[in-house]
């Protein structure tokens, strides 16, 4: 598999950063891949924009950001203003579907919609919208085995909590691979 | 001798480079760190302030960066392993203990986690602006080392190193990190304390009066004792005799200087570290060190792709600076291109090697981000041409 450069939005407080690291541990720990992540970092705080770029690669990495993602994921209004421009023509948008309205889309984009807020809240906890959203990510663009993921999410998450993440991460896995027609 | 198992985190993490530096700390046998936290390099003493009471050591939060470079001497003088962690503006106020670290002979790792500057510049942003300062920025001529990591494993392994130079060599020795570098989240894998080789203080056998704080053998690096060994020793700051006692006169301060200076010096070619890649036969070498030898490697994939003959030298130390290799080279390269995150530091110890055999061209980048590969494919295809 190529290099596949991934960048994902949202806002403070939404596990935007903790997303990103458990697909990177999935890619590098799990998956035999390369990851490198690199996180936004400035005066974020709750409720402000805040992103990670993810590289995943079979070869090591020598760049490390993430410039024109081939993959775009947002979970903000805020964040896929900010980001689409640069996403690649002919990338992938995965967006909070409740919270984005997807227009003025690059050439060629192919985007997925998942009310992944909603879910989590059906879930219990809003909280875990992100678990939703990694579960998405792995169901749309195939790029993770899924028991990597799977993996990824139970090292990541807090004890005592592997049982709703994973029905989290479950949720947002099937509405991925229905959206692609799995 | 092998790790102490206590430090060692065996296993695979995800973690960013900040923390894998602290890791390698903890297992290189560093119980002892002092520092005054500040972006980008706050993570490293975060992590070890909430480790190291678990492996049994010590960190203080001190009110200053002068406070925390020299808590750490008293602290190695006591017998420990010992860092400070900082940042381009703590580095800054840091020069004094440099130079009495380096004075005194007291181990100590300095860690770098390099910013835009000067002064306040970008605290979330890198460069390598620090190159010149860490060799050059104490008064008088002094003898350190440098590591130049470009990955979260190489924050924890070279970090290992570091600690060894530290000992083996009795020298200050700076960890130059750089914000991209500390903060990037990687795969690193840390392996049982059995295959972890770290290097013990050389202490001396000799009891009482027979021991001389300041006396060498042919390897140039005195035995040292710690507090509470039974010895009465005096560590000073001026140029002082093989007893520790200032003596100040141009012959002692000739003899002292040669010695600290030689421990290098006649080490040159053993501490050299570099990793060459096809530049045998090259028509152009890249030379780089830490996060930019990762930018550069790509800029040299996508020259070779345009049918160009380059290598990439890339420095694991930085200081001592590889300048016989670099001449060498000079003889049958027509250019070399040095990029870097600063205006044009490490280029300068380039040309002294290169002197007029080859060209040299710098790719000088103010910081704040790294270099675009694609700048310096172009400065290697002119280079070619």
């Amino acid at each position: 598999m190529a290099k596949n450069e991934i960048r994902i939005g949202g806002l403070g407080g939404q596990g935007v950063i903790l997303s990103g690291i458990i697909i990177g541990k999935a890619a590098s720990i799990y998956d035999g891949k390369h990851a490198t992540l690199i996180q936004a970092f400035g005066p974020e705080a709750r409720g402000s924009s805040c992103s990670a770029q993810v590289t995943v690669d079979d070869d090591p990495i020598g760049y490390p950001y993430v410039k024109k993602p081939d993959i775009l994921v947002v979970m903000s209004r805020d964040a896929f203003t900010q980001f689409v421009p640069n996403l690649k023509p002919g990338g992938m948008l995965l967006y909070e579907e409740e919270l984005v309205d997807p227009t003025d889309l690059p050439k060629g984009v192919k985007k997925f919609g998942i009310p992944a807020t909603r879910y989590a809240e059906e879930l219990g906890r809003k909280l875990v919208l992100n678990i939703v959203m990694v579960g998405f990510f792995a169901g749309v663009t195939g790029l993770l085995s899924p028991k990597a993921v799977e993996k990824a999410v139970l090292a990541s998450v807090p004890r005592g909590t592997e049982d709703l993440n994973l029905r989290a991460f479950k949720k947002g896995f099937e509405h991925g691979q229905r959206s692609v027609g799995v | 001798m092998k790790a102490d198992p206590k430090g060692v985190l065996t296993g695979i993490h995800f973690i960013d480079g900040d923390q894998a530096a602290c890791e390698g700390a903890l297992a290189a046998g560093c119980r002892f760190a002092a520092g005054y936290p500040i972006t980008p390099s706050t993570e490293v003493v975060e992590r070890f302030a909430g480790r190291v009471p678990l492996v049994g050591g010590v960190f203080i939060q001190l009110e200053d960066e002068l406070a925390s470079s020299i808590a750490i001497q008293g602290a190695a003088w006591a017998g420990k392993k010992v860092m400070t962690v900082t940042s381009g503006p703590g580095l800054s106020l840091m020069m004094e203990h440099v130079g009495f670290a380096a004075f005194t002979e007291t181990p100590c790792v300095f860690v770098d986690v390099q910013r835009g500057g000067p002064s306040t510049g970008l605290p979330t942003a890198p460069a390598q602006a620090d190159m010149m300062q860490v060799r050059w920025g104490s008064h008088g001529d002094y003898p350190m080392i440098a590591l130049s990591p470009n990955s979260p494993q190489e924050c924890f392994d070279l970090m290992i190193e570091a600690f060894n130079l530290a000992e083996e060599y009795r020298v200050p020795v700076f960890f130059m990190m750089d914000e991209v570098v500390g903060h990037m989240i990687e795969r690193v894998e840390i392996p049982e304390a059995s295959e972890i080789e770290v290097t013990e203080r050389k202490w001396t056998d000799k009891k009482g009066k027979d021991y001389l704080p300041y006396e060498a053998d042919e390897s140039l690096v005195p035995a040292m004792t710690k507090a509470g060994d039974g010895h009465r020793i005096h560590i000073t700051g001026l140029t002082h005799d093989e007893r520790g006692y200032p003596v100040m006169n141009a012959s002692t301060q000739d003899k002292l200087l040669k010695r600290l200076l030689g421990k290098i010096e006649i080490n040159r070619d053993k501490l050299v570290d570099i990793r060459e890649d096809g530049v045998e036969g090259a028509d152009v070498v890249v030379v780089s060190f830490g996060i930019t030898s990762r930018v550069a490697g790509a800029a040299v994939e996508m020259a070779r792709a345009n049918g160009v003959k380059v290598g990439h030298l890339r420095m694991i130390i930085t200081w001592p600076f590889p300048s016989k290799r670099i001449k060498e080279l000079a003889q049958t390269v027509k250019a070399f291109i040095v990029p870097e995150l600063n205006m044009g530091q490490m280029v300068i110890e380039v040309e002294r090697a290169v002197v007029s055999d080859a060209e040299v061209i710098s790719i000088p980048h103010a910081g704040g981000t790294v270099h675009e590969p694609e700048v310096i494919l172009e400065k290697i295809m002119e280079a070619a041409r």
